[in-house]
């Protein structure tokens, strides 16, 4: 055996080490570091050529440099040279080097490949696998370009050694891993599988790494590995512990190779040959039996390696999920070990239980052990294994345990570590609203949760509880009746104040006939704790109080008073000072019916997946999360005994679908489906409500569409009528909304340029629920298709409730046009399909380009387009109030550009603009003399194109 | 697979890193620090594994050095804490118990041990006597060398 200086030739860089290392401060070993760079640098630019030996000298010290924390920007060349020393030692320290500083974007890969490759051709075992550990190491996909296809060849030639094969096996793993499209799949990938029968142990453990990644990514290329890899496991787990020497660790025989063949195997389901099954079950037996008989050793080394093997087995158990008495025995395994004095065990036998208790099969059985669970919440010293207690907990519970989970949990929590006090609390919420039969214990639950860790419970927690009170008529007073005794309390959590302040706002009343919380004492209690919250309680207590003005009259002056203070109504934040405002001006105007329909009580929340379901999931990541629900009812109806009777659990079932599942992704706590006034704080700012979908300011209401309608020429009312009301609207603007009914509201936002166009279409559901197979065309005439391009961006299938999506549609103007594109819309909503078709407002003028003239180049232009066809004249009756600074700004809207002082007449209006098409522009120039008297208009437009000079005319004389 | 293996002392000097997925140097160090940090703040009897990041977490005190690997979710924690004894083991038999200080002072030699044992991130053999046989083997190679060396000193 060599002794430590052995191989070491390089005293100086013993020296170099020393002194660092007798530095006294960072000052110190920098300047020393300096000290040596610079020589360093001097002896590789010197002219001497330096000897392989040196070189690898400074080479070395150079990496000790870069180890140490320090950049190093040179060196690199020389370490380059050292690949193509014939000297092993040297060519080591140059491997090394590039391995550990050389990333892959250097300009040097090339060089670096050249050598590797004559390394890899060399024939010599150990620059071979010098140069296969390089690749390895570096990884780059210069090199998988390089050697992709020459390291399968060297794994499966016949005459490689067997320590090269291992270096290949994973060499082209790490390939894989990295490029995984330059490794091509060929006549090795057969090979490869064979390596599971070579006679080299180390070979067999490298090439089963490498089989197990392969076969992740293409499962049947590799199929025929599995009966290989069950014949090799079984001769290992029945060979006798001497049987494979070296492989022997610790009296366990191969356990790297057994974890890692029980690795490959659960890539693929059980076998199905039944033969093949039965070997692999009586090996799985083999391995648990192995964990009864008494340790050959008292080493932990022994220990940990046997109980690897176990675990990787259980492992493989699980996820076949098809043995019901190997998966009852793996579980009483783990139950050993929940109590075993080993630490690292008992967070093991933890974790492995948590998948376990999914499986239909064993779910029982992990139940059993609840109470050993429970005490090591209790009695852990480590927090991680605490944490993994509360994940077998949280997997384990089903209807039958919940109370006492939930219970357990929440008194943990009371001194659980700040760490996972968060996600414990969104353990808890879930399983008492998942198993609540009672809701007044799911409620008591949550306000328990909010008393004990209010900073943890986030948002999604307490708008849940809000919306299954909202919900469920049945524990609305309850509900009341708690908040308020929690309210009582000197200190209370800001999250109980906006709980209890919805609660009582809806529901208060409930409980106002009892004297002691009557009303106003109700009202006092809220207010006792508004000036200790912040600004978004505020606001939500606000809406309680205007609600209370409805639920109570009778204190109507003192909310009154409240709100008319100079700290509500001259309050420096805008939206509590906007509340105040409005509140208090809603209770003094509006009469008791208004109020009544206003503030009436919330509708029920749609039903959604649960917010806090997903806010876990993202915690945790998916792998961690078992589904707590399928297996559990498959058990149930399977009946095992002292199983509920499946008729029940199907009704418990139904009772709580509400509950099961649903949340708000939006923000706020509210239902989309009314018009009852939002109760929601911040309402006006941050989420979007039907009244101003579009923050535009035009809003038709339903019931004017529907007098058009009715009103309209046209005596036939069919669904797909065009829709054209609004039409006339967009001539001169561009923004607003086209469209409105019961269920949708359409929104457009246009812009215009030259002869392009982009218009964003906004599609609202005003309902609760989806719409599906939602889409949408845009047809046109044959004449208009081509005269106008629209191409319309593909919509969503699906529109939310209460949700908008928008449309993109790019619009390209080929030539003049007189015709309308339309709009159709399509989707189903509560089982009818709904077809809704509308004019797009596209229209020629859209297209116009103002320009500017003065005077004298007006007239010159307009005595030019004299010809009889190139005018269009209009008289006209007003249907407008005739104001001028409204018709100026209609003309603007136009698309034409204004000329003041053009006309002799003060009083007429002058305009001049550009059509663009993309075949031709024509000019345009309009006059618009208004008589008063009269009430009259007379419009002349004058373009180089009559149709153009018809159409103009035509749209714009509709707007006075 | 392993993503990478640590070597800090109880002071909180590193003196081995092994990755084997590219990793930019600043990511590199404020990881280092990061895990630093929370083992060595671990009491003695606290269990070995612990989840951190996406990645699990296993490490081992061998006298005054932790040796510390990141593996995926889905690796083995016993056997990766055998990982780290087998290659204390060769440490051990390589330099004749070994301390600290034969790791800093032969810092080329604990690298090249690694490489033999562990190779992107697998276990490549797991027999000690062949991954010594291989470090023996280059040994050899490099007394040859360095024969060679003095006698063209000695020309």
């Amino acid at each position: 055996m060599p002794a430590v200086s052995k191989g070491d030739g390089m005293r100086g860089l013993a020296v170099f080490i020393s002194d660092i290392r007798n530095c006294k401060s960072k000052e110190a070993e920098i300047k020393r570091i300096n000290k040596e760079l610079a020589n360093i640098r001097s002896k590789f630019k010197g002219d001497k050529a330096l000897d392989g030996y040196s070189k690898k000298k400074y080479i070395c010290k150079l990496l000790f440099i870069f180890l140490l924390g320090h950049d190093i920007d040179f060196g690199h060349m020389e370490a380059v040279n050292l690949l193509s020393s014939n000297k092993y030692t040297e060519k080591q320290i140059g491997y090394l080097f590039i391995s550990v500083l050389v990333n892959s974007n250097s300009d040097l890969i090339r060089l670096i490949n050249n050598g590797i490759k004559n390394d890899l051709s060399s024939r010599n075992p150990t620059f071979m696998n010098l140069a296969l550990h390089c690749i390895a190491n570096v990884g780059s996909r210069e090199m998988a370009e390089a050697f992709a296809s020459e390291v399968p060849r060297i794994l499966v030639a016949g005459d490689t050694v067997d320590s090269v094969k291992q270096s290949a096996a994973l060499c082209l793993l790490r390939l894989n891993r990295t490029s995984p499209d330059l490794v091509p799949m060929g006549e090795w990938t057969a090979r490869v599988v064979h390596l599971l029968n070579d006679q080299h142990l180390g070979v067999v453990t490298a090439a089963t790494s490498l089989i197990t990644t392969l076969a992740l990514k293409s499962p049947d290329d590799f199929k025929t590995s599995v009966s290989l890899a069950i014949a090799r496991l079984s001769r290992i787990v029945t060979s006798a512990s001497i049987d494979l020497q070296d492989y022997t660790y610790y009296f366990v025989a191969a356990p790297w190779l057994s974890v890692k063949l029980l690795r490959l195997l659960q890539c693929y389901p059980p076998p199905e040959d039944a033969a093949l099954r039965s070997r692999l079950t009586e090996c799985l037996e083999t391995i648990l039996n192995k964990a009864q008989e008494p340790p050959k050793s008292k080493k932990v080394q022994h220990s940990n390696a046997k109980n690897a093997v176990l675990f990787e087995a259980i492992a493989l158990i699980i996820h076949h999920d098809s043995e019901p008495t190997l998966l009852v025995r793996a579980c009483n395994q783990l139950g050993q070990f929940l109590q075993h004095r080993e630490t690292n065990l008992r967070y093991l036998a933890l974790e492995s239980m948590c998948t376990l208790a999914s499986s239909e099969f064993s779910h029982e059985a992990v139940k059993t052990h609840m109470e050993t669970v429970i005490n090591a919440l209790k009695t852990e010293r480590d927090v991680s294994v605490r944490q993994r207690a509360v994940d077998l907990l949280y997997a384990m519970c089903d209807r039958s345990n919940a109370k006492q989970i939930v219970a357990e949990m929440l008194s943990y929590l009371e001194t659980a570590d700040y760490s996972i006090r968060e996600e414990i609390v969104l353990k808890v919420a879930i399983l008492a609203e998942k198993y609540a039969v009672d809701y007044t214990w799911y409620v008591d639950t949550i306000l328990n949760l909010i008393r004990i860790a209010g900073d943890y419970v986030s948002e999604e927690v307490w708008y849940r509880v809000i919306q299954i009170v909202i919900n469920r008529d049945d524990v609305q007073g309850y509900a009341a009746k708690t908040v308020f005794e929690a309210l009582q309390a000197p200190a209370c959590h800001e999250n109980l104040v906006k709980v209890g302040g919805y609660i009582l706002g809806e529901f208060g009343n409930l409980i106002a006939g009892d004297s002691r919380s009557s009303p106003l004492v109700q009202f006092n209690l809220l207010h006792s704790k508004f000036h200790l919250c912040s600004v978004p309680t505020r606001a939500l207590l606000l809406s309680a109080y205007i609600k209370f003005i409805n639920l109570f009259p009778e204190i109507k002056a003192t909310i009154q008073d409240v709100l008319r203070s100079d700290s509500q109504l001259r309050n420096a934040d805008v939206e509590l000072q906007q509340r105040a405002v409005e509140y208090l001006r809603l209770s003094c105007i509006a009469s008791t019916d208004i109020l009544a329909t206003v503030l009436e009580e919330m509708p029920p929340f749609p039903e959604r997946e649960s917010s806090i379901l997903a806010k876990l999931k993202r915690k945790k990541g998916r792998g961690n999360l078992p589904d707590i629900d399928e297996a559990r009812k498959n058990v149930n109806v399977n009946g095992n005994g002292n199983s509920e009777p499946s008729d029940k659990i199907e009704a418990t079932n139904k009772s709580s679908p509400p509950l099961v599942a649903d949340l708000l992704p939006t923000n706020r706590p509210r239902p989309v489906s009314s018009s009852t006034f939002m109760f929601s704080p911040g309402s006006t700012v941050s989420s979007p409500s039907f009244t101003d979908l579009l923050n535009l300011n035009s809003t038709p209401s339903a019931g004017n569409t529907l007098l058009v309608d009715v009103f309209s020429d046209n005596s036939t009312f069919s669904a797909t009528e065009v829709s054209e009301e609004n039409f006339a609207r967009f001539i001169c603007k561009n923004n607003g909304v086209i469209y409105e009914n019961q269920l949708l509201q359409i929104g457009l936002k246009s812009e215009y340029r030259q002869n392009l166009g982009r218009m964003y279409v906004f599609y609202g559901n005003k309902t609760s629920t989806q719409f599906l197979n939602f889409s949408t065309s845009v047809t046109s005439t044959d004449i208009l298709r081509t005269q106008l391009n629209i191409h319309a961006k593909t919509v969503d299938p699906v529109i939310e409730g209460g949700a908008q999506v928008q449309q993109i549609l790019n619009i390209e103007c080929l030539s003049g046009f007189t015709d309308t594109p339309v709009l159709n819309v399509q989707f189903r909503y509560g089982g009818m399909m709904q077809n809704i078709s509308l004019k797009l407002p596209v229209m020629l003028n859209k297209f116009f380009q103002p320009t500017e003239m003065s005077s004298q180049d007006f007239f010159q232009r307009w005595k030019q387009l004299g010809a009889p066809q190139q005018e269009v004249q209009k008289i006209f009756k007003s249907k407008h109030p005739m104001d001028a600074e409204v018709t100026k700004a209609k003309i603007i809207g136009f698309g034409v550009a204004l000329l003041e002082g053009v006309d002799p007449n003060q009083e007429n209006f002058v305009g001049a603009g550009v059509i663009h098409t993309k075949s031709i522009q024509v000019g345009c120039l309009l006059r618009l003399e208004p008589n008063v008297q009269a009430q009259m208009y007379r419009l002349t437009l004058r373009t180089s194109k009559d149709s153009v000079s018809q159409r103009l005319c035509d749209l714009l004389s509709e707007q006075f | 697979m392993m993503r990478f293996m640590l070597l800090f002392s109880r002071q909180g000097k590193l003196r081995l890193q092994k990755w084997y997925t590219a990793t930019a140097e600043r990511d590199k160090k404020k990881m280092v620090r990061e895990l630093m940090q929370i083992v060595l703040a671990r009491k003695p009897k606290m269990c070995s594994f612990l989840e951190w990041r996406d990645l699990k977490i296993v490490y081992k005190r061998y006298a005054s050095l932790y040796f510390c690997c990141a593996i995926e979710e889905q690796d083995n924690e016993l056997i990766t804490l055998e990982v780290i004894h087998r290659f204390v083991e060769l440490l051990d038999k390589y330099f004749g118990s070994v301390c600290e200080l034969d790791i800093i002072f032969n810092f080329e030699k604990a690298y090249f041990i690694l490489d033999e044992f562990l190779m992107g991130g697998e276990i490549q053999d797991t027999s000690k006597k062949s991954v010594l046989k291989a470090i023996e083997q280059s040994d050899l190679l490099q007394e040859d060398c360095k024969e060679s060396h003095t006698k063209i000193f000695a020309l």
